[in-house]
């Protein structure tokens, strides 16, 4: 299946649901999602909205079963994976696509060396030598900042701070050059003071190797600061897509509405944030119609029997909501 | 280091509690010794011969100095030192407890990392079935079962004595099924606990394959617990495998010691409760050392 | 009269473990440390992961006493108190976790779980269960549900039963230990507008511990910045949110995404990092400034002596010998 390759990654209409013993939890509700070379995509989304699915779908790493893929495609390089063997995917991850995750201290195997670590896949995916591996490792250190440090290869993770651990995860994922990486909430775990150092790592790599990169947040703050473009995730559906200002600027759906008036600051202070009431639905649970209508304030009696369709307006800026005009 | 003084520290409070649970029980050794018509002149020759006509702390300073030299007297029924009959029993226990162990591992944990990398397949059956029967049949009886079966009716393996490699290889079987089931369960468990862990996600991420996912990366670390426990086993396995020596008339320390208890051999008990905490505490310092080695989090500093 | 909490040069050190507890090892979590907290207020402690909050906050309600200073409760001194008398005064004071997962006891509903602490107090049934259909009514849950277990409910259900639960022992004094952080974005802002509620309607004062600069800045009536065992800042919101001084504050300002940067950074543009995160434990012998290695404005004698929290202007202090100097100066010479 060809298709042009304007976009590294072209997710359409892909609907996932798991199959367990108390029911069918709907993962992913149809999300259209597409990222081009050297452009950061940031998905936010809240606990169980879809976010954690849709990174591993891309990787290969979703267990079918208890997994079903009930439709659309995943196009990577005009690829679709979606039915690749496993032979297949499992060259691709790592060395097309890599992975950063929230904790570097839990991601870490405990009782290798940093070195073995970041070898063991120049190894295997580049045919490298041991000798040359390491060289290489080296290198890619130094460019996530730690130097050309032999100490840090043979160290152990519990030997590292935080940041360095999240550093060296990078390099593991740099190190054979991917095209495509997918950062799932990079600087949840770190202390404040090392977030933004390390988003402006993610920043410069992605300029320097022109990769693609899908950034998974639930922390708008933190989007702000690093992405082209943003996508809102609500229970297994992209509510709104724009671009980084137009999403902050103008503001379609209300749902993002709601989560930037509840964020606190000092400007609030001595008034009431503006919650957003009720709670998050589970993908066994979500509502009729639009996912998000028993909490919006706009809601109407249509929004609880039409799942509203996404609709363009203008400048790459989408929403959901049949209360956008 | 620390650990080393952790051993000597060990061995010094058992010989003490040894030393003073042996003074503190009631009736004194010299009478049992000499029997019910010795003299009095007879009875105070042979305290004087144990030195327990001295004061305590001299007895005690005594005893410590006899631990350190491992001299422990000589055993009242034989005669002979006991430091000597331990020596010459202990080979053959040894011999047994590392046959045991070795074979235990070597069933239980290929079968339990299979059981856990292939959850509810067949090899997982087995692995089950293997460590339920296991635990269920007692040693002693697997043991005569294997006697009879493979020594009287097979003759494929001596029936008593020993000397040879021959002789141990049934018990060790004995003992060793028992082992490897605790062993398999805890294998299992402790792979399939990794194999949930976030740092076998990062291996799959990298695109590993499940071979080096599953016994680079997660096997390296479900060992840990697995040695501690072999350790323990192989220590308890030392101590003389009082039931398996029993039915395959093995002279080992286990049949040593429950000799010495039937006859109220004071000093061949003494020198045997030191020498298995001795033991013990030596083969829980070696796991130690070695659980480091492989457990970079705990690295003596 | 002291306020309503006092705190007087806490100190909590750490030795190590042992027969011999060697001073070698020894870690100084908590560094004398001195704060007072007005009644019905919120005093806000920032600080990241291993600056010691836990251990202040352990000392302060005596769960782990510490090694030096004072703690005084409403004019108690709780160093003072037996044992029994410690035991009936923590009712009044209260802590709520981060996590509201590892809090409740999942194998016990939510009617036990509350009730613990009122059976010490002597309560009879009839009147635990009013007191604990009281309590989830004011924190939004339907008393109806009491007979549920834990994980019959959200994340932020679940932090809302644990405040419940300390609410339910009639305190006065409440620490809450970063009690949204591991909430969904759009629950916290729930949970932040009931400890609010709570406060005024009960009349409680918080100490509220956070590594969110904008949501202490919110909430607070008054800041302190902890680093590394020691208060580097301290002073009303206003004073901290428009004039932060201490270099690490400013450091801190400016990780908040999206904030405008007012730190210093070196040349190239990047914030100096140390290879150690900062976070690593100080020893007691550890003489100077803590931040030094990371400061920008280093200086002989930040490594000479221990720097105090002095004050700049009105009710703001920085124990800074750098800011204190300059910033001093202008300040007071300002209008």
């Amino acid at each position: 299946m060809q298709k042009s390759d304007k976009n590294l990654l072209d997710i359409n209409n892909l609907d996932i649901s798991f199959i367990q013993a108390r029911g069918a939890a709907h993962a992913l509700r149809g999300i259209d999602l597409t990222i081009a070379s050297g452009e950061i995509l940031a998905l936010v989304g809240e606990s169980g909205s879809g976010k954690t699915v849709t990174s591993m779908s891309i990787m290969g790493l979703v267990p079918i079963p208890p997994a079903r893929i009930n439709k659309g495609s995943l196009l990577f390089k005009g690829n679709d994976l979606i039915g690749q063997p496993h032979a297949e995917m499992r060259k691709l991850r790592g060395k097309e696509i890599a992975m950063i995750f929230q904790e570097p201290a839990k991601y870490l195997n405990p009782s290798l060396k940093i070195g073995e670590q970041i070898t063991e896949m120049l190894v295997l995916h580049l045919n490298m030598s041991k000798k040359q591996a390491v060289e290489k490792a080296l290198e890619y250190l130094d460019v996530v900042g730690l130097g050309k440090s032999r100490r840090v290869l043979n160290s152990y993770p519990h030997e590292l701070s935080g940041g360095m651990k999240q550093r060296v995860m990078i390099a593991m994922a740099i190190c054979c050059n991917p095209s495509l990486l997918i950062a799932d909430e990079p600087t949840t775990a770190l202390d404040v003071t090392l977030q933004l150092q390390i988003l402006k790592l993610i920043r410069n790599l992605k300029k320097q190797f022109s990769m693609g990169v899908l950034f998974i947040s639930h922390n708008l703050g933190i989007v702000r600061e690093i992405a082209d473009r943003i996508s809102v995730i609500y229970a297994g559906k992209i509510v709104e897509s724009a671009s980084n200002q137009n999403l902050f600027e103008d503001t379609l759906h209300p749902y993002t509405r709601a989560l930037l008036q509840s964020i606190p600051d000092a400007e609030k202070r001595g008034h009431r944030l503006r919650a957003i009431p009720g709670s998050v639905p589970d993908a066994e649970n979500i509502p009729s119609g639009c996912g998000f209508h028993p909490r919006c304030p706009l809601a109407q009696d249509m929004c609880s029997q039409e799942i509203p369709l996404t609709k363009d307006y203008g400048n790459g800026h989408s929403a959901a909501c049949h209360m956008v005009h | 280091m620390k650990r080393f003084g952790r051993l000597i520290l060990t061995v010094l409070i058992i010989s003490t509690i040894v030393f003073l649970v042996i003074r503190v029980i009631p009736g004194d050794p010299a009478l049992t010794i000499a029997g019910v018509d010795a003299s009095e002149s007879d009875i105070e020759a042979i305290r004087a011969k144990l030195g327990t006509d001295k004061p305590m702390l001299n007895q005690y300073i005594q005893w410590l100095w006899d631990v350190f030299r491992f001299d422990f007297g000589h055993s009242l029924t034989s005669g002979r030192p006991v430091s000597e009959l331990i020596l010459e029993r202990f080979p053959l226990t040894l011999t047994l407890a590392v046959l045991g162990i070795v074979l235990s591992i070597i069933i239980a944990i290929p079968l339990g990392v299979i059981s856990a990398v292939r959850r509810w397949s067949f090899w997982d059956y087995i692995g089950m079935l293997f460590s339920q029967a296991g635990m269920a049949i007692p040693s002693f009886w697997l043991g005569i079962l294997l006697l009879m079966l493979l020594s009287i009716k097979y003759r494929v393996f001596p029936l008593f004595g020993s000397g040879s490699i021959n002789h141990l290889i049934l018990p060790s079987i004995s003992l060793g099924i028992a082992r490897a089931a605790v062993l398999l369960r805890l294998t299992r468990a402790s792979m399939v606990e990794e194999l949930s862990k976030e740092y076998v996600i990062t291996a799959r991420a990298k695109g590993l394959t499940e071979r080096m996912v599953n016994y680079k990366h997660a096997l390296k670390n479900a060992l840990l617990p697995v040695i501690t426990i072999a350790g323990i086993q192989l220590g308890y396995m030392l101590g003389g495998a009082i039931i398996i020596e029993q039915v395959f008339s093995l002279p080992g320390l286990g049949r040593l010691f429950l000799f010495a208890v039937y006859q109220r051999d004071f000093p061949l008990i003494q020198g045997g409760v030191v020498f298995v905490a001795f033991v013990f505490s030596f083969i829980n310092f070696t796991v130690d050392i070695l659980y480091s080695v492989l457990n970079p989090r705990i690295r003596i500093t | 009269m002291h306020r309503f909490v006092e705190i007087k040069n806490l100190e909590k050190t750490y030795y190590g473990h042992g027969i011999f507890k060697s001073l070698k090892n020894a870690v100084k979590a908590v560094d004398r440390v001195s704060l007072g907290i007005e009644k019905k207020s919120i005093f806000g402690l920032v600080g990241e992961s291993g600056c010691g909050k836990t251990s202040l906050v352990r000392s302060v309600l005596y769960l782990d006493p510490p090694t030096a200073g004072e703690v005084w409760v409403d004019n108690t001194l709780l160093g003072d108190l037996p044992a029994s008398g410690l035991r009936s005064f923590r009712q009044r004071m209260q802590i709520v976790f981060q996590d509201p997962n590892s809090a409740l006891n999942p194998k016990m509903n939510i009617q036990n779980s509350l009730e613990e602490g009122l059976v010490n107090r002597g309560f009879d049934a009839p009147r635990r269960k009013k007191q604990v259909s009281r309590v989830l009514d004011l924190v939004g849950i339907s008393p109806s549900h009491s007979t549920r277990y834990p994980h019959e409910f959200s994340g932020g259900q679940k932090q809302r039963i644990v405040i419940a639960r300390a609410i339910c022992m009639e305190p006065d004094f409440l620490v809450l230990d970063e009690p949204v952080s591991n909430l969904d974005v759009s629950i916290q802002a729930q949970i932040v507008n009931l400890l609010q509620d709570l406060k005024e309607d009960l009349g409680l004062t918080y100490l509220f511990i956070s590594h969110d600069l904008n949501l202490v800045a919110y909430l607070s009536d008054r800041i302190a910045v902890m680093y590394r065992g020691r208060l580097v800042e301290s002073g009303s919101t206003d004073e901290i949110m428009n004039r932060p001084l201490h270099p690490y504050t400013l450091k801190l300002f400016s990780s908040i995404p999206g904030m405008e940067t007012t730190a210093m950074t070196d040349d190239a543009g990047n914030m100096p990092e140390s290879s150690s995160d900062g976070v690593k434990p100080v020893s007691v012998d550890t003489r100077g400034c803590h931040y030094i290695d990371l400061c920008p404005l280093r200086g002989r004698e930040c490594a000479a002596r221990d720097p105090q929290l002095e004050t700049v202007h009105g009710s703001h202090k920085v124990a800074c010998f750098k800011i204190n100097k300059c910033m001093r100066r202008i300040i007071s010479t300002k209008p």
